[in-house]
C-alpha cells in the first residue's frame, strides 16, 4: 500500500482519478436558474459592429431559414458577453432570428463550447483525450491547475483571470499534448512551457500560438528523414519542349 | 437538439393521420410547405413488400413499421407515434431487412418495394434486448409506486425483451434528473424518462407549446423548458397519454387507482361542442379519470384539458335530493313533494301560454330538450329560451336550415381548407381540439388564417383584420391583402363563432357574411365543399337548434310567470321576473339552482346514456359510467314525471319511445356517429333566408368580444372542479408559478 502510494507520488498523478473534473449534476448543467448575474432581465444587445456582422451571417442563409444562423450568432454573442452565453444572449438571438427561445436553448445546451456560466478572462482548455494523455496531458493539466493557484478543472482563479477545463480532442494530436487558451492552440507542451504560456497570459501578453517546442507545425521534431533533397523546380527533369 | 431538429423536419406520414396526407399532396404543388423545412413527398402508387413471409401492400411513403403492422406483425416502439413526426431515437422497433448489414429502425425507414423484412428472428430479438437493457440501465425500478404501472409500454415490453437480471453495477448509481414543474395537470418524474421525445413533438406540433424541448446531450439529455415555466396549453394532458413510461403522469389522478381496477365506458364529452370521444374510467360510483378515444373524424386522439380533468367537478356541489325553497332557505324534499310543488307552482303562478318559459342550458342533453319542448308545447307555450346572451329572442341565423348554424365543412374538412377566416371566435378556447387541427394544417400546408374579432393567442399565426363590423365590411368589399388571398383560394373557409349571434352587431355580421358567401358560392358552397361553418361552443346548442328549441317572435316578448331552468346556469338573474315561479333542473348547485323555488336533481353527462349533437351536427351516444348520486334522476325522466304531475303526460315511457319521437323530429338525431351534409342548393337557400331575415340590421361598430374569458371554467362541472380552479390560478391568473422568461410575444408569432 505504502509502496503504491509512493509510486503514485513519484509519478505525480495523485489527484488523477478516472476523471478529474469536479462532478456536476446534470441539473446544474442543463436547467437554467435565475441568478444575480444571469437572468432574463439583464439586457443584452449586439454592439453596432456585431449587429452588422450578424446581419451578414444571416444573409448567408435563405430568408426562410434564418434560424440556421443560430450557432454563429450565439458564438458572436458569447464573444461580446465576455466569453459566456447568458440567458439574455440566448433570448436576444432567439428574438433576432424569430425562433422560439427553447430552440436556442437546445442548441446552446447541446454544444459544450457555449459556456453558460461566466468564465475568467482567459479560458484554458486542456485536452485530455487519448493521444494527448499518452503524451503526458495529465502532467500538463496538473501543472495548469497547480500553477494557477490550486484550482480544479472547471473552476476559475480567485483573481478571475483564468478558467480551466478539461476538453476532448481538439484535433491537434500530432502536436500533443496541447491546450487551448482563448482561441489559440498551444501545442507540444511541457510543464515548463505550459507555465511560461500561462505566465505570459497572466501579465496580459499573448505568447505566440502553435508548438512551443520550436517546431513550426507538426513536422518531425528530429528533422526530416525523407524528402531531404532540394525539391524540383518547375520544368526540371522535363523534356526540352516543356522546359 | 440534433434529434429534435431532425424530427421537426420530418412530417409524419401515416395511413391514418386524417386527411392531411392528401391535402399535403394537393398543396405541395401550389406552395411547398412554407413553415416546414421539407414537405411530405406526394403519395404515389402502392408498393408491395414481404414481411415475415407475408406479402403486404402499403401506400408508397409509408414507414416500414406501418407495413409491418399491416402484415400483422407487432413491433415494439417507444418514440414512434403515428400522429407525430418521426424521431427514430428509441431504437426499439428494430427489424431485420434482407441485404441490410444491420438491424433497421422500422419507424424511420421507408417501406421499399420488394424488400423482405423479418420481425421475429434471433437477430431482431437480440437487438431489441440490447436496446431494452440500455433503456433499463437508467430507468428506476419503482414500478410499484409508479402511476403508469399496468399501462406502461416499458413495463409491457420488458416482459418480452427485458433481462431478468442486471449487468449494471455502476457505483454512482443511475442517472438522476430533477423533476420539472409543468403546472397543476402534469406530474413529472423525470428519472423515469427514456427520452423518446413524444411529449416534445406533441407540444411543438400539435399543442403549439414551443417552450418544451430537450436540453443537454447524450446521457444528460433531459426534457424540459430550460427556464422555469409551466406548460401553458389547453392540450397539455395529452402528453400524459403519449408518455410511454411513467415520467409524465396525471397530477389529479396521482395514486388514485390502478388501470386494472377501472371500468371503461365509452362516451362523449360535453365540455365543448366538438363532442370529443372519451373513455370514462370509473371505480364503483366514482369517475376516476377521463381518457380520449380515437375518432379520426372528431378528435383524432386528443382531448382538451377541460375534457380530461374537469371530472372532479362531478364530485362537488352536487344536487342529490330535491329541494324546496322555504323563505330564505332550501329544505330537502321527496320527489313526490317536489313534483307536486312544481305542479302547484305552475298552477299558482297563473302562467298561460307563452308565459311558461323553459331555458335550456349548456349541458342539457338532446333527449331532455325534446321532452322539454314537447312538454312546454303541450302547455300551449312557445317560449323556449336558450341560456345565452339574447337567448330569449329567436337566434339571428334562424334554425330552419341546419347549414346556417352547423360546422358545415366538418372537423376533418378543416385540413382541406387553404384559407380560413375566423370571425368573432377563438377556436383555441371554444374548440381546443379543432384548433390543433388548424395548427396542424397551418404547420404542414400553406394554410392562411385571418381573424376578425378580439385578438387571441391561437397557436398559429394569423392576419389580423380588425375587431368588428368595420373590418368585416372591408373584407367583404375585398379590401386588403387577406381578402385577395381569400378570393384566390380553392377551398376557402369561414369559421363563424357561435358568439357572433349574441353580439350587438351579430345580425349585421351574419347578413354581410351570408351575402358574401352567396356571391362567392363557386368556391364557398359547392357540391363537395361548404366553407361557411358556424363553430358552436356549447354542447347542447346544436341539439337545441336541431329540435327547434327556440322561441317564436311572439313568445320572446312575453314576460314569463313560470320559468323552467333546464341546466341553465349562465342566466342573468335580473332577466327572471321577481314574481315568476322558478324551477331548476340540473346536477350542480350553481347559479341556476340558487334562483329556483324548486330544485330537481338530475344526472350529469357521465351518469346518463343520452344523445349529444356536436357542432358538425354529428349525433353521438354518451353512455352512463356511474349511477347518478343520491336521489337524482335522469333528466328526461324528470320532465316525464312533471308532465304526469301537471296533468299533461308525455306519450313516451321509455328512452326508446323518446328516441322514436326524436326520429320523427329529425332522423339525423338518432343516426349515431353519422353526419348528414346539407346539399348546396338548400344551404344557399338557407343563406338567402338568413340574409332576408337580417336585412337592414343596424351596425353599432362595437368590437366582437370573445365569449370565453377563462377556458378552464365554462360550465357548472368545470366551475366546481378543484383541478380547473388550480388551472385558472396557474394559467389564467399566472399566480404561484414562477416564470423567468420574457413573454411579450405570443409563441405563435414565431414558428
Amino acid at each position: 500500500m505504502l509502496a503504491l502510494r509512493r509510486s503514485i507520488a513519484l509519478r505525480s498523478i495523485a489527484r488523477r482519478g478516472l476523471s478529474s473534473s469536479s462532478v456536476k449534476r446534470s441539473d446544474a448543467l442543463f436547467v437554467h436558474r435565475d441568478t444575480k448575474y444571469n437572468n432574463p432581465s439583464i439586457p443584452f444587445e449586439f454592439s453596432k459592429e456585431n449587429l452588422t456582422k450578424a446581419e451578414e451571417i444571416i444573409a448567408h442563409y435563405p430568408p426562410q431559414y434564418r434560424k440556421a444562423a443560430v450557432i454563429p450568432l450565439l458564438d458572436l454573442g458569447q464573444r461580446q458577453n465576455k466569453g459566456w452565453t447568458s440567458i439574455s444572449v440566448m433570448n436576444y438571438v432567439a428574438k433576432l432570428l424569430g425562433m422560439p427561445p427553447m430552440r436556442v436553448y437546445e442548441v446552446a445546451t447541446f454544444y459544450t463550447m457555449f459556456n453558460r456560466e461566466p468564465i475568467g478572462d482567459n479560458f484554458v482548455q486542456v485536452c485530455t483525450t487519448t493521444p494527448c494523455m499518452l503524451r503526458g496531458s495529465t502532467e500538463i493539466l496538473d501543472t495548469v491547475c497547480s500553477h494557477l493557484g490550486d484550482i480544479k478543472p472547471g473552476e476559475t482563479t480567485k483573481d478571475g483571470k483564468f478558467t480551466v477545463i478539461e476538453v476532448e480532442c481538439q484535433g491537434a494530436c500530432s502536436n500533443a499534448p496541447m491546450m487551448v487558451v482563448n482561441d489559440d492552440f498551444y501545442e507540444d507542451l511541457t510543464a515548463a512551457s505550459t507555465k511560461k504560456v500561462l505566465d505570459a497570459f497572466a501579465q496580459g501578453q499573448k505568447p505566440k500560438p502553435g508548438p512551443q517546442s520550436g517546431r513550426h507545425t507538426s513536422e518531425n521534431s528530429a528533422g526530416l528523414t525523407a524528402l531531404t533533397s532540394k525539391p524540383y523546380g518547375p520544368g526540371e527533369f522535363c523534356t526540352p519542349e516543356f522546359q | 437538439m440534433a434529434g429534435s431538429a431532425g424530427m421537426l423536419r420530418a412530417v409524419s406520414r401515416g395511413t391514418n393521420t386524417g386527411r392531411l396526407g392528401k391535402s399535403v399532396c394537393s398543396s405541395s404543388s401550389r406552395k411547398a410547405g412554407r413553415r416546414q423545412l421539407s414537405s411530405t413527398a406526394p403519395r404515389q402508387a402502392d408498393i408491395t413488400l414481404t414481411v415475415d413471409g407475408k406479402e403486404v401492400t402499403v401506400p408508397q411513403g409509408s414507414a416500414l413499421i406501418q407495413a409491418c403492422e399491416a402484415a400483422g406483425a407487432n413491433i415494439p416502439r417507444f418514440c414512434y407515434h403515428d400522429r407525430l413526426a418521426i424521431a427514430g431515437n428509441c431504437r426499439m422497433c428494430l427489424v431485420e431487412v434482407e441485404r441490410s448489414p444491420k438491424p433497421v429502425a422500422s419507424c424511420a425507414m421507408p417501406a421499399m418495394p420488394g424488400s423482405k423484412v423479418w420481425t421475429n428472428t434471433p437477430l431482431v430479438h437480440e437487438a431489441r434486448e440490447g436496446v431494452m437493457e440500455f433503456l433499463l440501465a437508467n430507468h428506476p425500478l419503482d414500478c410499484p409506486i409508479c402511476d403508469q404501472g399496468g399501462e406502461c409500454d416499458l413495463q409491457d415490453q420488458s416482459m418480452r425483451y427485458g433481462s431478468d437480471r442486471t449487468r449494471f453495477h455502476e457505483i454512482t448509481g443511475k442517472r438522476a434528473v430533477e423533476n420539472k414543474d409543468l403546472g397543476p395537470l402534469v406530474k413529472t418524474s423525470m428519472n423515469r424518462c427514456i427520452q423518446c421525445t413524444r411529449c416534445v413533438r406533441f407540444a411543438n406540433e400539435v399543442a403549439g407549446v414551443e417552450e418544451l424541448g430537450t436540453t443537454g446531450r447524450g446521457n444528460d439529455l433531459q426534457i424540459g423548458m430550460y427556464v422555469e415555466k409551466t406548460m401553458d396549453s389547453e392540450m397539455s394532458g395529452n402528453i400524459v397519454d403519449l408518455c410511454p413510461v411513467g415520467a409524465l403522469t396525471s397530477k389529479p389522478y396521482a395514486f388514485h387507482a390502478r388501470p386494472w381496477e377501472l371500468k371503461n365506458t365509452e362516451s362523449v364529452d360535453v365540455m365543448d361542442a366538438v363532442g370529443s370521444n372519451i373513455r370514462v374510467d370509473s371505480r364503483g360510483v366514482q369517475v376516476m379519470r377521463i381518457q380520449p378515444r380515437t375518432n379520426d373524424d372528431v378528435n383524432e386522439e386528443w382531448i382538451s384539458d377541460k375534457t380530461r380533468y374537469a371530472y372532479d367537478g362531478l364530485k362537488f356541489q352536487r344536487l342529490t335530493t330535491p329541494l324546496l325553497k322555504q323563505g330564505d332557505r332550501f329544505v330537502p324534499a321527496s320527489w313526490e313533494e317536489a313534483l307536486q310543488a312544481v305542479a302547484d307552482g305552475l298552477a299558482a303562478s297563473g302562467a298561460k301560454g307563452d308565459e311558461i318559459q323553459a331555458v335550456a342550458g349548456h349541458l342539457a342533453d338532446t333527449e331532455t330538450l325534446v321532452a322539454m319542448k314537447d312538454f312546454v308545447n303541450r302547455l300551449g307555450s312557445d317560449n323556449l329560451a336558450l341560456d345565452q346572451a339574447g337567448g330569449t329572442a329567436p337566434p339571428v341565423h334562424g334554425v330552419d336550415v341546419r347549414s346556417n348554424y352547423l360546422f358545415n365543412s366538418t372537423i376533418p374538412g378543416v385540413e382541406e381548407a387553404d384559407v380560413i377566416l375566423l370571425v368573432g371566435t377563438n377556436p383555441r378556447h371554444e374548440a381546443a381540439v379543432l384548433n390543433s387541427r388548424i395548427r396542424k394544417s397551418w404547420l404542414h400546408t400553406g394554410l392562411e388564417v385571418g381573424l376578425i374579432g378580439e385578438r387571441a393567442d391561437t397557436a398559429y399565426g394569423y392576419d389580423y383584420l380588425g375587431d368588428g363590423a368595420k373590418a368585416l365590411a372591408d373584407f367583404v368589399a375585398g379590401k386588403g391583402a387577406f381578402a385577395e388571398k381569400f378570393k384566390a383560394a380553392k377551398k376557402p373557409m369561414i369559421i363563424v363563432g357561435s358568439a357572433l349571434a349574441e353580439q350587438a352587431d351579430g345580425a349585421a355580421a351574419f347578413n354581410a357574411l351570408a351575402k358574401f358567401v352567396e356571391k362567392n358560392k363557386e368556391t364557398l358552397v359547392t357540391d363537395e365543399w361548404n366553407g361557411f361553418s358556424v363553430l358552436q361552443r356549447i354542447a347542447s346548442r346544436p341539439a337545441a337548434y336541431e329540435v327547434g328549441f327556440v322561441p317564436s317572435k311572439k313568445a320572446s316578448t312575453t314576460k314569463p310567470k313560470f320559468v323552467y331552468l333546464l341546466n341553465a346556469d349562465e342566466v342573468d338573474p335580473k332577466s327572471i321576473p321577481r314574481d315568476a315561479f322558478v324551477v331548476y333542473q340540473g346536477h350542480h348547485g350553481d347559479l341556476g339552482a340558487s334562483l329556483a323555488d324548486v330544485v330537481l336533481p338530475a344526472a350529469a353527462y357521465t351518469e346518463k346514456s343520452t344523445t349529444w349533437i356536436n357542432t358538425e351536427g354529428r349525433s353521438q351516444l354518451g353512455r352512463a359510467a356511474v349511477p347518478p348520486p343520491g336521489a337524482s334522476r335522469e333528466d328526461w325522466k324528470i320532465i316525464r314525471a312533471i308532465s304526469e304531475a301537471t296533468g299533461s303526460p308525455l306519450p313516451y315511457d321509455d328512452v326508446l319511445a323518446l328516441r322514436d319521437r326524436m326520429w320523427e323530429l329529425s332522423p339525423s338525431l338518432v343516426r349515431y356517429d353519422a353526419r348528414e351534409r346539407t346539399s348546396s342548393p338548400i344551404a344557399l337557400a338557407g343563406l338567402r333566408a338568413l340574409e332576408a331575415r337580417t336585412r337592414g340590421a343596424a351596425v353599432s361598430g362595437r368590437a366582437f368580444v370573445r365569449p370565453i374569458a377563462n377556458f378552464y371554467m365554462t360550465d357548472p362541472i368545470s366551475r366546481a372542479s378543484v383541478t380547473m380552479a388550480q388551472c385558472t390560478r396557474a394559467f389564467v391568473k399566472g399566480e404561484e408559478y414562477g416564470f423567468s422568461g420574457s413573454r411579450e410575444q405570443p409563441e405563435a408569432a414565431f414558428a
